[in-house]
C-alpha cells in the first residue's frame, strides 16, 4: 500500500510489493487494525530498510462528530457524549464540560460535590493509568502485566460501577455538581482499594520496571526535548517526562486542588523510560490525593439547585483541566440560547500524537510500539 | 574492566528476569488470590449494585398501577430520541378531559444509559433496571413498550 501524497510529491512509481521505484524507500501502513495502536489509528510509514523515514497518522476511522452534535444538544445533555470521547477519563471529561457550564452560569459548586469530583477524577487517573500499564506492557511482548493491571483496575470498576452505575461511560458530573450522593460503601470500598494498590504495586515494579529486556527497549527510545515537547504543544505525562511542568493542577488550580498537596511528577530524560517512570509516579500522587480527602469528605448537598432548562448568557467560556493523558480544554460559544453554538474540544491525544513523526523519525520500527505506547493513545480522544 | 561490567550486567540481567519470574511464579502456589470469575456460569450469584444502569424500566405496583403521567419531561431530557411518549385524553365520570399515557415506547437499541430521563421524572415512574443480556437476533425486539398492558395511572400522582 502506499499514500497519493506520496507518489506525486516523489514522482514516483509504485511497485506491486510497496516499494517506491528508484528511492529504495518503502511505504507500509500499520493499522487502522492492528493491535499495537489501541483502535483505529492509521500511520503510514516509510521505512528504509528496518529504519522509519516519516511517519503520516491518517484520522478520521472514528470521527463520530461529537462537536457539531452537542450544537443541538441541550447544555445537560451534551456533557453524556463526552464520556466516548477519552473514554478512560470520562470522570473529568465530563468534569471540564460541567465546569464550563457553571462558569457561563456563575454557579457556585457545594463543597461536597467539589471534594466528591476530585476523588472521582483521581480515581479514574489511576484506573487510567492502571490501563495503559497493562496495555504499554503487552505491546512490548509481556502479556501477564495485563491481567496484574485488570485486577487493580476492576477495583475501581467496582466502585464507581456502585455509586456512579457504570464502568467506563459514567455521565455522573451534571453541572452543579453530581448526579448521585456517593454510595453508603464507597468510603470503604476506596479504602480497600488503597490497601489492595499499596500491596500490590510492588509487583508491577518488579515485573515490569526492573525487567532488563523492558529497560533497553525503552531507555534512549522517543526521545522528545523539552523544546519540541513545548512547540508540538504535548502535555500531560508526555511534556512532564521531557521536564516541562504542565499540569493543569498545578498551574491552574480548580475545584480544590490548590488545598492538596501533591508533587507534580517530573523527568527529565524525555525518552520513554521518562514517560513511563512519570506515568508511574502519578499514580503514587493520585493515590496520595485520595488519602487526604477520603476521610474528610465534608457534609452537606452533592448538587447546587439549578433551573430545569439551563440557558448560557451570551459569551465565550474556556475551561481546562488535566485528564490521565494531558490538558483537556472546553470551548463553548453561546448566543444565549439553551443550546451551544459552537463547541470545541482540545484533546490531549491530538497534539501528543503530532509529536510522534518527530520522535520517531531515524529509530527503528520495533522502537515505535515504544514511542507509541508511551504515548497512551485514546484514538476516539484524538478523533473525537 | 570490561569482563567485569559485562558479568555485572549478566548478572542484573538474570536477576530482574528471576525477580519478575517470581511474581508471576508465586500466584501459582497461591490459588486463592485469583479473582477471575467464570462468566455465563455465576449467572446466579451475580450480583449487580443497585444503581447499575441497564435499561429503563417503569414501576408497576401490584394493582398493576404506574406513576407516569405522560408529561414527556423525560423524552425533552433523553439526547438520543430513545424514549417517544404517546397520550390519549381518558374522560373522567364527570365529563372532565385529562391527558394521560396512552404507550411509553422506549428504543434500547438507542438508549445510552446516562440516566437522564430518570433524572429528569418529577414523578418517579421510571428507573434504571439492573439486566444487562440486551442481545437479540432481530433489533426490532428492542423497541420496547414500558406500561404493562391494562396499566393505569395511581390515584393522586399528578
Amino acid at each position: 500500500m502506499y499514500t497519493e501524497t506520496q507518489v506525486i510529491r516523489n514522482n514516483t512509481k509504485v511497485t506491486v510489493d510497496g516499494a517506491l521505484d528508484g528511492t529504495g524507500e518503502m511505504v507500509i501502513n500499520v493499522g487502522p487494525q492492528h493491535p499495537a495502536t489501541h483502535g483505529v489509528l492509521h500511520l503510514v510509514i516509510t521505512l528504509n530498510g528496518e529504519t522509519i523515514q516519516k511517519i503520516e497518522p491518517h484520522l478520521g476511522y472514528i470521527h463520530r462528530s461529537i462537536e457539531k452534535m452537542s450544537e443541538s444538544l441541550s447544555y445537560r445533555q451534551f456533557i453524556y457524549v463526552t464520556s466516548r470521547m477519552d473514554y478512560l477519563s470520562s470522570h473529568i471529561n465530563n468534569h471540564a464540560c460541567a465546569m464550563t457550564v457553571e462558569k457561563g452560569l456563575q454557579l457556585e459548586v457545594p463543597p461536597r460535590a467539589q471534594v466528591i469530583r476530585v476523588l472521582m477524577d483521581e480515581l479514574t487517573r489511576v484506573a487510567s493509568h492502571e490501563l495503559w500499564w497493562g496495555a504499554m506492557a503487552m505491546d512490548l511482548g509481556a502479556f501477564t502485566p495485563f491481567f496484574y493491571a485488570f485486577r487493580e483496575r476492576e477495583a475501581i470498576s467496582d466502585i464507581m460501577e456502585e455509586t456512579c452505575g457504570a464502568r467506563l461511560t459514567m455521565n455522573y458530573m451534571v453541572p452543579g455538581g453530581v448526579m448521585a450522593d456517593l454510595h453508603p460503601n464507597f468510603q470503604r470500598r476506596v479504602k480497600d482499594f488503597i490497601k489492595l494498590f499499596k500491596a500490590k504495586i510492588h509487583e508491577y515494579d518488579e515485573l515490569v520496571t526492573g525487567n532488563i529486556i523492558f529497560q533497553n527497549r525503552m531507555k534512549g527510545v522517543g526521545v522528545l526535548s523539552a523544546e519540541d515537547a513545548v512547540s508540538f504543544g504535548c502535555t500531560g505525562p508526555v511534556a512532564r517526562a521531557s521536564g516541562v511542568k504542565s499540569d493543569i493542577r498545578k498551574l491552574y488550580p480548580y475545584e480544590i486542588y490548590d488545598k492538596l498537596e501533591f508533587d507534580e511528577v517530573t523527568e527529565t530524560a524525555g525518552d520513554s523510560f521518562a514517560r513511563y517512570m512519570v506515568r508511574m509516579g502519578e499514580m503514587h500522587q493520585s493515590i496520595r490525593i485520595i488519602e487526604q480527602l477520603i476521610d474528610n469528605i465534608p457534609e452537606g448537598d452533592f448538587q447546587a439547585k439549578t433551573k430545569a432548562v439551563l440557558k448560557l448568557p451570551k459569551g465565550e467560556f474556556y475551561t481546562r483541566v488535566e485528564t490521565a493523558r494531558g490538558e483537556l480544554g472546553v470551548y463553548i460559544v453561546s448566543e444565549g440560547g439553551t443550546t451551544p453554538y459552537r463547541i470545541k474540544y482540545r484533546s490531549p491525544g491530538f497534539s501528543n500524537l503530532s509529536a510522534l513523526d518527530h520522535m520517531a523519525r531515524g529509530s527503528k520500527l520495533g522502537d515505535l510500539m515504544a514511542t507509541m505506547g508511551t504515548l497512551d493513545l485514546v484514538i476516539p480522544d484524538i478523533d473525537r | 574492566m570490561f569482563i567485569k561490567e559485562y558479568i555485572s550486567d549478566v548478572y542484573k540481567a538474570v536477576k530482574s528476569l528471576l525477580t519478575g519470574m517470581k511474581t508471576t511464579g508465586g500466584y501459582f502456589i497461591r490459588p486463592g488470590e485469583i479473582i477471575t470469575q467464570q462468566y455465563p456460569e455465576n449467572r446466579d450469584q451475580l450480583n449487580l449494585p443497585e444503581r447499575f444502569r441497564g435499561e429503563v424500566v417503569m414501576l408497576h405496583d401490584e394493582n398493576n398501577e404506574h406513576a407516569c403521567t405522560g408529561c414527556t419531561a423525560c423524552e425533552l431530557a433523553c439526547p438520543n430520541a430513545t424514549i417517544k411518549i404517546i397520550t390519549k385524553f381518558d374522560v373522567s365520570p364527570e365529563g372532565k378531559k385529562k391527558k394521560a399515557l396512552d404507550t411509553f415506547v422506549y428504543h434500547l437499541e438507542l438508549c445510552t444509559m446516562c440516566n437522564l430521563c430518570v433524572e429528569a421524572c418529577p414523578t418517579g415512574a421510571i428507573t434504571m433496571a439492573q439486566n444487562f443480556e440486551h442481545s437479540v437476533f432481530d433489533r426490532s425486539k428492542l423497541t420496547k413498550k414500558l406500561n404493562q398492558p391494562g396499566s393505569k395511572i395511581r390515584e393522586g400522582v399528578e
